[in-house]
């Protein structure tokens, strides 16, 4: 069982498809999850308090904004732990301020350099895309060692 | 600053979504609460939130995924139930993350096609989709062309 890092990290398509073959999907949920069940300091909605920017150090320059450096905390360790990645490269809903924009460039560009696995799609437009899509995505995880 | 206690410590939270022409979240509910043993089960309009220990929430789904299993997606949920800082009710409008799920509503059903379509055909015969990292970027002579043409 490998653990796949999704893009988008919120996606419930490709965290379904993921579980489905026998993988762990590694979503946003899981990161917020952890935040929201630790005691600590209130800090809604997320929780994410004054030291996430600083663990986000890891992985933005100092001069990045802190909202991106903020997020990075939450990606950060999940693109770290990830043994493959699949990738929606026409995700509209992954849209946002600047802060988003920029973490997901860096979530891409970190995902890319990292030598794992990798499976670049779009979202299907029609049926026959959607067999294509599931196809290419059950064939991805299959040579990961799942379950067929 | 005020301390923060958080609520449901342990428990994990998955969204059960259907999109099926036979089975509605209702149906989902009904069989939910059999099975629930303790879980918190909440009906949406797209299907159900469930909550609980882990091992108790992965049987509920598994149970609910064979009712429809090529038109029911589940997802992980950071947040339980009802939870004030992300519900509907306390916030007025939609759900931070439901447009998200709703433009992946638009692509769910070629998506369960494509699960229906592998039961009949082996996935090693169909080709694979466009790769987006194949799509020709443009080069950088032409974009050095463009800049002086707009210079000029």
């Amino acid at each position: 069982m490998a653990k796949v890092f999704i893009y988008p990290a919120t996606s419930l398509i490709l965290s379904d498809l993921v579980a489905r073959h026998g993988h762990t999907p590694l979503s946003s949920a899981v990161a917020v999850r952890e935040r929201i069940q630790t005691a600590g300091l209130e800090s809604p909605p997320l929780q994410i308090t004054p030291e996430e920017p600083k663990k986000g150090l890891k992985w933005a320059a100092v001069e990045v904004p802190s909202g991106v450096r903020g997020r990075m905390a939450l990606y950060g360790p999940m693109i770290e732990e990830c043994e493959a990645a699949i990738i929606i490269n026409d995700a509209d809903l992954a849209f946002g301020c600047m802060g988003c924009a920029r973490t997901n460039e860096l979530i891409k560009f970190l995902v890319r350099q990292k030598n794992i696995p990798k499976l670049d799609l779009y979202y299907p437009k029609n049926e026959e895309d959607g067999v294509k899509f599931v196809a290419a995505i059950k064939r991805f995880l299959g040579e990961l060692g799942g379950k067929k | 600053m005020t301390d923060y206690t958080p609520v449901h410590v342990g428990s994990v939270t998955k969204y059960v979504v259907v999109e099926s022409f036979e089975i509605t979240p209702a149906d989902l509910a009904i069989r939910g609460y059999e099975i629930s043993d303790g879980a918190m089960i909440k009906e949406t309009c797209f299907g159900l939130v469930v909550n609980g220990k882990e091992e108790a929430v992965n049987r509920i789904v598994t149970e609910l995924r064979k009712m429809d299993p090529d038109h029911i997606f589940v997802k992980d949920r950071g947040f339980p139930p009802g939870d004030s800082r992300r519900c509907r009710a306390n916030l007025g409008s939609a759900r931070p993350g439901y447009h998200g799920m709703e433009y992946e509503m638009t692509v769910i059903p070629y998506v369960s096609h494509g699960l229906e379509e592998l039961k009949k055909r082996d996935e090693a015969t169909v080709p694979p989709p466009e790769n987006p990292l194949d799509k020709k970027v443009i080069d950088i002579s032409t974009l050095k062309k463009l800049i002086d043409a707009q210079e000029s």
